[in-house]
């Protein structure tokens, strides 16, 4: 995080000094040409445009974490529409962009905002979600009477107080760039400081109480840094939707990883990239809101992980579901095939096709494909006609059996359920049965032979002779 | 500065709008008080049911559903609006379950998600299609209540009756009436006690998608006149200010409707007194309600909890 703080530091104090042009000055109509211009950087106002949306989309994202574990995002909706009144009392200060002007109107709207949720919600009976929409609406409401106001005076139109409500990263200008450069500056110095102290009140807050930390004022600080951070993306996001920087990049993140230092890194991650993309399609597309460009950038990435994260992406967690399904199978048919030859005492090898179809109660070709795919596992081999178990699949064999049946015992035996009405629940656990709790039943069972309907029970030394012997007997 | 606050003309404020301008006011006040009044009684319900957000969902997920229908259809017909609307509002409620049932993303960012994805989608299309589209950003945010007397008016059987969109305001919020009177008790008793409403044979779930289908209707009719954020304050002022001040549904009902009323007046005199949006000034006018019975509610006002907390000691901790 801090490395691309550094870095965008070090590109804009290059850009610092030089006159702006805005964006929308430059009138070309050519895209590839447009695009050599946004990524060359060489226009002061793209560097301030893209610039803006890095350090926009760290701050975002980094407190966006916060938001996210801590299921704070509908507060974080309220402050972002809560700030509008104080952008167009700034506004009014001179009548003109003064960014220091709006920052402190546009924070300390944000901050009554969510102060007065609060106050609702401790004196009367109304709850929370009321009390938040309640105050969202009646602030944007407030801000909407006074930029509609600013925007009737002589100078109202040009001052683009209008560009506060859907973001345009190219009105941002060098001032604005020193301001969202400090106030990234300490969004993450405090986050780095105070790291612990965040992690244990955003996890566990009664355990932060009980070990004495201030949990008040890391709240209270907490709010005050993201109603910094709204402020600073409202320029570029706007105040109707930059609640959505703080959610998004979070949220895909909290898809990703565990680990909160990891989450806040790859939120901020997602939330520069977020902005640029954003930032970049306006200078495309004749200056385009940027605001929706960036939350529609930020949804992408959350499709993104959504489909494609390694661990809670619902591809990896389809893949698995079919893997796990498909071991099942193997592991079935691995029993179908222990059965039959148990049936005839384990006199002689192999198992033809037609004494598992009959066994399974299936076709002859569905047999055969479940012989190809213990084949492919290296499970059983295959002649024509015939399998047989290769060692590693006969004993993968016997344990199945063997926990279906123990299974089997252990409820008729210990939770008196009627043997006709284990089978069910043995089909299922015998899968995801490990060795030690299969020890542990053979101990409760008093290592039993024989299951509620008779069977043989194979034990450790039966699954290792098993093994052995077949590896001997082996055709071929 | 002196250009900003206009100076209070009483003729120009009061007067004026119900005598000699009343043909054009007189409209803009029905209408905010149309939507008002069926919002409030919606909204009485989501308050209730402490749903309160799902109108804020709603309210930005159509957008997109508006826009293309707009497109498609190049009119602003209600038909194709309407499913339009209804179309994004079910996919956005398809996308908060699939994000919150599938991954461990909580509620909370699964709506927000959903709704600012959609409502991004809907700004978007309007700024692109800004010449085809009869919406623009301003309508979207502020709503254009001061343009209903400008419709053209419906006309019945040779009467000239009114703009069309208030007659359809005026349809919508007498339907919701009339389901408030006719469904009083199963309304009452699921947002209570689902396992009570259940004995009695009222299906908690087809009341959930009842009241979001009409929130749904309420919210798109109240669309233009209002614009996808103010409509918020519309659902959940009204319920809020008169719960503060009774705990009785009815009475609650009642008082919202005379929310709605107070705030389409005193919201038309600010507004023409400000010279600013219309639809803003009838919500801050409604706001203003809800703070005043904030501080003067008998049982939970700010006055009454300042007094009971005022002889300091311990007596001040029983009290409460």
């Amino acid at each position: 995080m801090t490395k691309i703080a550094a870095i965008t530091f070090l590109f804009l104090a290059g850009a610092a000094g030089l006159h702006a042009a805005r964006v929308s000055d430059v009138s070309s109509t050519d895209w590839t040409g447009q695009a050599a211009r946004f990524l060359s950087l060489r226009d002061p106002a793209v560097r301030y445009a893209a610039g803006g949306a890095v350090l926009m989309g760290v701050c975002c994202g980094v407190l966006g974490g916060f938001v996210v574990v801590r299921k704070m995002a509908l507060m974080g909706d309220t402050l972002s529409h809560a700030v509008l009144p104080g952008v167009a009392l700034g506004f009014l200060w001179n009548l003109s962009k003064d960014p220091v002007a709006v920052f402190i109107g546009a924070t300390a709207a944000g901050l009554l905002g969510t102060s007065l949720v609060r106050a609702i919600t401790h004196t009367t009976r109304l709850k929370e979600d009321a009390a938040l929409g309640l105050v969202l609406a009646s602030f944007f409401a407030l801000g909407a009477c006074l930029v509609t106001m600013i925007q009737r005076l002589p100078t109202g139109n040009k001052s683009g107080v209008d560009k506060f409500l859907f973001g345009q990263a190219a009105a941002i200008t060098a001032g604005d760039i020193g301001l969202m450069l400090a106030v990234t500056a300490l969004v993450l110095g405090l986050v780095f400081l105070f790291y612990k102290e965040l992690l244990v009140v955003s996890f566990d807050g009664g355990f932060a109480r009980a070990s004495g930390l201030p949990v008040v004022w890391l709240d209270r600080g907490l709010m005050l840094l993201l109603a910094f951070s709204v402020v600073i993306a409202l320029q570029a996001v706007g105040a109707v939707l930059v609640s959505a920087m703080l959610i998004t990049p979070a949220a895909a993140a909290y898809l990703l990883t565990d680990r909160l230092h990891r989450l806040l890194a790859l939120a901020a991650a997602f939330g520069v990239a977020a902005g640029v993309v954003g930032a970049f399609f306006s200078f495309l597309g004749h200056n385009l809101p940027t605001g929706p460009l960036m939350v529609i950038g930020a949804s992408t990435v959350f499709t993104g992980a959504f489909l494609l994260g390694p661990r809670h992406g619902v591809i990896a967690r389809w893949w698995r579901r079919r893997d796990r399904a498909a071991r099942t199978r193997r592991e079935n048919t691995l029993k179908s095939l222990y059965r039959v030859c148990e049936e005839r005492e384990f006199a002689g090898e192999g198992v033809s096709l037609t004494e598992l179809a009959r066994l399974r109660r299936e076709t002859i070709e569905d047999a055969q494909r479940l012989g190809d795919e213990l084949a492919r596992h290296g499970l059983a081999t295959r002649t024509d006609g015939m399998i047989y178990f290769t060692p590693s699949g006969r004993q993968r064999a016997a344990e199945i059996v063997r926990n279906h049946r123990l299974w089997e015992l252990y409820l008729t035996n210990s939770a008196n359920i009627a043997a006709d009405h284990v089978h069910e629940d043995a089909e299922k656990i015998e899968h995801v049965l490990g060795e030690e709790v299969v020890r542990e039943l053979e101990r409760r069972l008093n290592y039993a032979e024989r299951d509620p309907h008779g069977r043989h029970i194979p034990s450790v030394a039966d699954i290792h002779r098993s093994a052995g012997l077949s590896g001997e007997a082996r055709p071929r | 500065m002196e250009n900003f606050i206009p100076p209070f003309d009483f003729h120009r404020v009061i007067v004026a709008p119900w005598t000699t301008d009343f043909a054009l006011f007189g409209w803009i006040v029905l209408m905010g008080f149309l939507v008002g009044a069926a919002c409030g009684l919606v909204g009485n319900y989501l308050l209730l049911r402490r749903l309160a957000l799902m109108g804020d969902a709603v309210s930005h997920s159509v957008l997109p559903g508006l826009v293309i229908a707009f497109l498609l259809s190049h009119s602003r017909g209600t038909g194709p609006m309407f499913l339009g609307a209804l179309a994004a509002g079910v996919l956005a409620t398809l996308i908060i379950e699939f994000i919150h049932t599938r991954t461990r993303v909580k509620q909370d960012a699964a709506i927000g998600i959903a709704f600012s994805t959609l409502f991004a989608i809907g700004v978007l299309l309007t700024a692109i299609y800004t010449s085809q589209v009869d919406l623009d950003a301003e309508c979207v945010l502020y709503g254009e209540i001061s343009f209903v007397p400008l419709e053209p008016a419906a006309r019945f059987a040779g009467f000239t009756l009114g703009p069309a969109s208030v007659l359809r305001m005026g349809g919508v919020f007498l339907g919701v009436a009339l389901l408030a009177v006719v469904f009083y008790k199963e309304l009452l008793v699921s947002a209570f006690d689902a396992g009570l409403a259940r004995s009695m044979g009222v299906n908690p779930a087809v009341m959930h998608f009842g009241l979001m289908a009409v929130l749904s209707i309420v919210v798109v009719s109240a669309f233009e006149a209002v614009g996808a954020i103010l409509v918020i304050a519309m659902l959940i002022l009204p319920g809020a200010t008169t719960s503060l001040l009774t705990k009785r549904l009815p009475l609650i009902h009642a008082g919202a409707i005379l929310h709605a009323a107070l705030s389409a007046v005193l919201g038309l005199h600010l507004g023409i007194w400000l010279e600013c949006s219309l639809a803003p000034a009838m919500v801050v006018a409604g706001a203003g309600l809800f703070t005043l019975a904030w501080i003067v509610s008998p049982e939970e006002g700010l006055i009454v909890r300042w007094r009971r907390r005022a002889p300091a000691g311990p007596a001040a901790l029983s009290a409460r």
